[in-house]
């Protein structure tokens, strides 16, 4: 056991943090949900793309810098420690590009990585359906056959598609065999949604923001390129995104090591830190932070020697999301009869940040599978209690 | 950056898991709770026999010369078959002191608990002591002073604990008995070393029984059935367990940093304990809720094993220092100093 970076990594580390000291806008961005925040998000991604800061673990010739998982991880706490602003690219770079790594054609990855790692190309999800969300092998958007122009038509409906009503790219998964077993039958494609035949629909969020959106599909032509693995195993390969998406990639420890860092600052502010209750409540909530920190580096520990986290990767979504509630509730207590005021109210404090957080918090335990089904995948998987 | 055991601690582990399995099954555990004495010489003696006792002594000293982070899986080892033994006191923490102080006698009595001959017993401040009827001394942390006092100038009282297998006494001596290993600051120092070091040790015992605790879980679930399916493929029992896994799997990598950081002396030490003995305290005693739940009427029962590990469980998690009192040491890392002092 050896818990001390490098001397490179901690070169690494000083070299992040002096370029987003100097980089990140004093002023935050308005919500990246919203249509104007968005594009000013995709603006602040530019620069990071134009700094080599926006895939940091990508190879150099897509844009990254061959940074190892160590070196991703110490990137992911300078940054939420610095307050940068969110990731919009985050469905793309996070949970696309791991997909594309490992099932992309050559052609595929070249046309498709460098723009994404730019901001150039903006991808949302399109996996959930009306009725299709926990059960997601439900879904009935469908995918014919066109020969003559070599490819897909599809036809259907996606929905809750985080910033979809912003983005030029959606990847999700369609029913292409309708003879076959739920699971089977369904292909991975990438939708361009400027193509004759789609239409999105922004529904506003829990929040107030237009983050989300309808996405309907009529006889769209997709393209043979834009198929993404083998036709009818698009489960196989969306499995290795939500992988990703439940595990560290999604949340890394550094967005949570600095928001209970923000909740001491703010019980000092409050007071709180002279309260017992408070003291006991906030370092509960401190100690759960750093638990998920060293979890993560255990994690980290596996995969760079060679095992798989599979199912487990459930275990770290369970305690991110559930974490990041309890947080933003201990804020709003902290923050009593002020915890109502709306970002642009004037005494509002922290610009409303935490009721604002404590919303977006609540959306963890739902999406990327709601943690009830975390819960089966845990039962089942890592413990091998009985499917029925 | 490695945050994982070697090759060799993990095979170690491996090997006193096999030796206490067979040597410490719960029939082993329920026999401490009927006899006079908890204690067993041919269990102790095995132990010592592998290097286990005397794990942290310098091999001088007849020891291994190895620290708290080869130690802390086998510590885990001994909470999963709720070993009736003061390993924490005599392993874990009279040990290391021993080694640390100047006096003579010390260094009898560390050279004599190494090889498995002598049991050290340990009190802080007047607390309860563990297995002291079965001791050969007793190390008496007190305010600025340590003290060794032979057991034959001890006088006992039982103090039964839920927990039949963990013999507790009051314990009294003259001062005259005493003879002083450090006093003033040193002792100071050395004191809070010592209490750190019993509750990562206390921590690790806490995860191996949770562990434990799931497993028989996760077993019974699969066999006991209701509605004509094993209760365990219902969704309410599944979900009792996975947050039951959840609360361990997180909790062990802290104490697992813990003893790191006292392994190597770190300035954090304290605080790391403090955060695993918390974390250990409050998950043990959720799997233990979760495990009396999933199997219903029968853990209700002293005739059923469940109930030996769940008090174990109850006892440790406030022993030295519960999840409230720890984390009120590391509030006053994160938070600054406790306004009530």
């Amino acid at each position: 056991m050896d818990l001390t970076w490098s001397r490179a990594e901690q070169a690494f580390r000083d070299e992040c943090r002096t370029w987003l000291v100097e980089h990140v806008p004093t002023e935050p961005l308005p919500s990246g949900d919203t249509r104007d925040g968005f594009f000013q998000h995709v603006e602040w991604e530019k620069q990071l793309f134009d700094a080599r800061w926006s895939v940091v673990s990508w190879p150099r010739e897509y844009g990254g810098r061959d940074a190892s998982l160590w070196e991703w991880l110490i990137f992911e706490e300078e940054y939420y420690r610095a307050g940068a602003p969110q990731r919009v690219t985050q469905n793309g770079i996070f949970l696309l590009a791991p997909t594309l790594f490992e099932f992309g054609s050559h052609e595929q990855k070249e046309r498709f990585l460098p723009r994404m790692a730019a901001a150039d190309d903006l991808w949302c999800q399109g996996w959930s359906e009306p009725n299709a969300g926990s059960d997601l092998a439900g879904i009935k958007s469908r995918a014919w056959r066109d020969d003559e122009f070599g490819g897909w038509r599809v036809t259907g409906q996606k929905t809750w598609t985080t910033r979809g009503a912003f983005c030029n790219w959606l990847f999700g998964l369609f029913r292409t065999d309708l003879e076959a077993e739920r699971h089977r039958g369904l292909t991975y494609l990438l939708v361009p949604l400027d193509a004759p035949g789609v239409t999105v629909r922004g529904v506003g969020r829990l929040d107030g923001d237009e983050g989300f959106a309808e996405v309907f599909f009529e006889d769209v032509f997709v393209p043979d390129d834009c198929v993404l693995g083998d036709t009818n195993q698009g489960w196989g390969v969306a499995m290795a995104t939500t992988s990703s998406e439940r595990g560290l990639t999604l949340r890394s420890p550094g967005r949570f090591t600095a928001v209970v860092d923000r909740l001491v600052d703010l019980a000092r502010r409050t007071g709180a830190d002279r309260d017992p209750r408070w003291r006991d409540a906030i370092t509960k909530a401190w100690i759960d932070a750093e638990a998920y920190r060293l979890y993560t580096l255990a994690d980290v520990t596996s995969l760079v020697e060679g095992q798989s986290p599979g199912a487990r990767s459930s275990l770290n979504k369970l305690w991110w999301s559930e974490l990041d509630v309890r947080i933003h509730e201990l804020a709003l207590e902290l923050l009593g009869p002020m915890a109502e005021l709306a970002p642009h109210a004037g005494r509002a404090v922290d610009r409303g940040a935490w009721m604002k957080g404590f919303q977006f918090a609540l959306a963890g335990p739902i999406y990327a599978g709601t943690n009830e089904i975390q819960r089966n995948v845990v039962a089942e998987r890592v413990l091998g209690l009985p499917r029925k | 950056m490695r945050f994982a055991f070697t090759e060799d601690q993990l095979l170690f582990r491996d090997a006193v898991r096999e030796l206490l399995v067979k040597e410490c099954p719960p029939e082993h555990v329920r026999a401490a709770w009927d006899n006079d004495r908890s204690h067993s010489p041919e269990i102790w003696a095995a132990l010592a026999g592998m290097g286990v006792v005397g794990l942290t002594a310098p091999e001088s000293a007849g020891g291994m010369g190895l620290g708290e982070l080869d130690l802390v899986l086998l510590l885990e080892e001994t909470g999963r078959v709720a070993l009736p033994e003061p390993l924490v006191e005599t392993g874990a923490v009279a040990i290391p002191l021993l080694g640390e102080v100047e006096a003579d006698v010390a260094a009898v009595w560390l050279a004599r608990a190494a090889a498995g001959d002598a049991i050290v017993a340990t009190s802080f401040d007047n607390s309860l002591v563990l297995d002291a009827d079965v001791c050969d001394v007793l190390l008496a942390f007190e305010r600025n002073r340590i003290a060794l006092v032979d057991a034959r100038h001890i006088d006992l009282e039982r103090q039964a604990s839920i927990d039949g297998a963990r013999h507790l006494f009051e314990a009294r001596w003259a001062a005259k008995d005493a003879s002083v290993l450090a006093d003033g600051a040193t002792a100071g120092e050395l004191t809070s070393r010592a209490f750190d070091r019993g509750a990562l040790g206390t921590a690790a015992q806490l995860i191996g029984l949770a562990e434990r605790l799931l497993a028989v879980t996760v077993e019974y679930v699969q066999e006991r059935e209701q509605f004509g399916a094993p209760i365990g493929s219902f969704q309410a029992i599944k979900h009792h367990l996975a947050d039951a896994l959840l609360a361990v799997e997180f909790a062990k990598p802290l104490v697992h940093r813990a003893a790191y950081s006292v392994a190597f002396h770190l300035a954090t030490s304290s605080r790391d304990v403090s955060m695993a003995k918390a974390a250990a305290s409050d998950a043990s005693l959720t799997v233990a809720r979760h495990a009396l739940q999933c199997h219903g009427a029968i853990a209700y029962t002293v005739e059923y094993d469940l109930h030996m590990w769940m008090k174990r469980v109850w006892a440790l998690a406030g022993a030295w220092g519960d999840a409230p009192w720890h984390r009120r040491r590391v509030a006053e890392r994160v938070l600054g100093p406790d306004p009530a002092d």
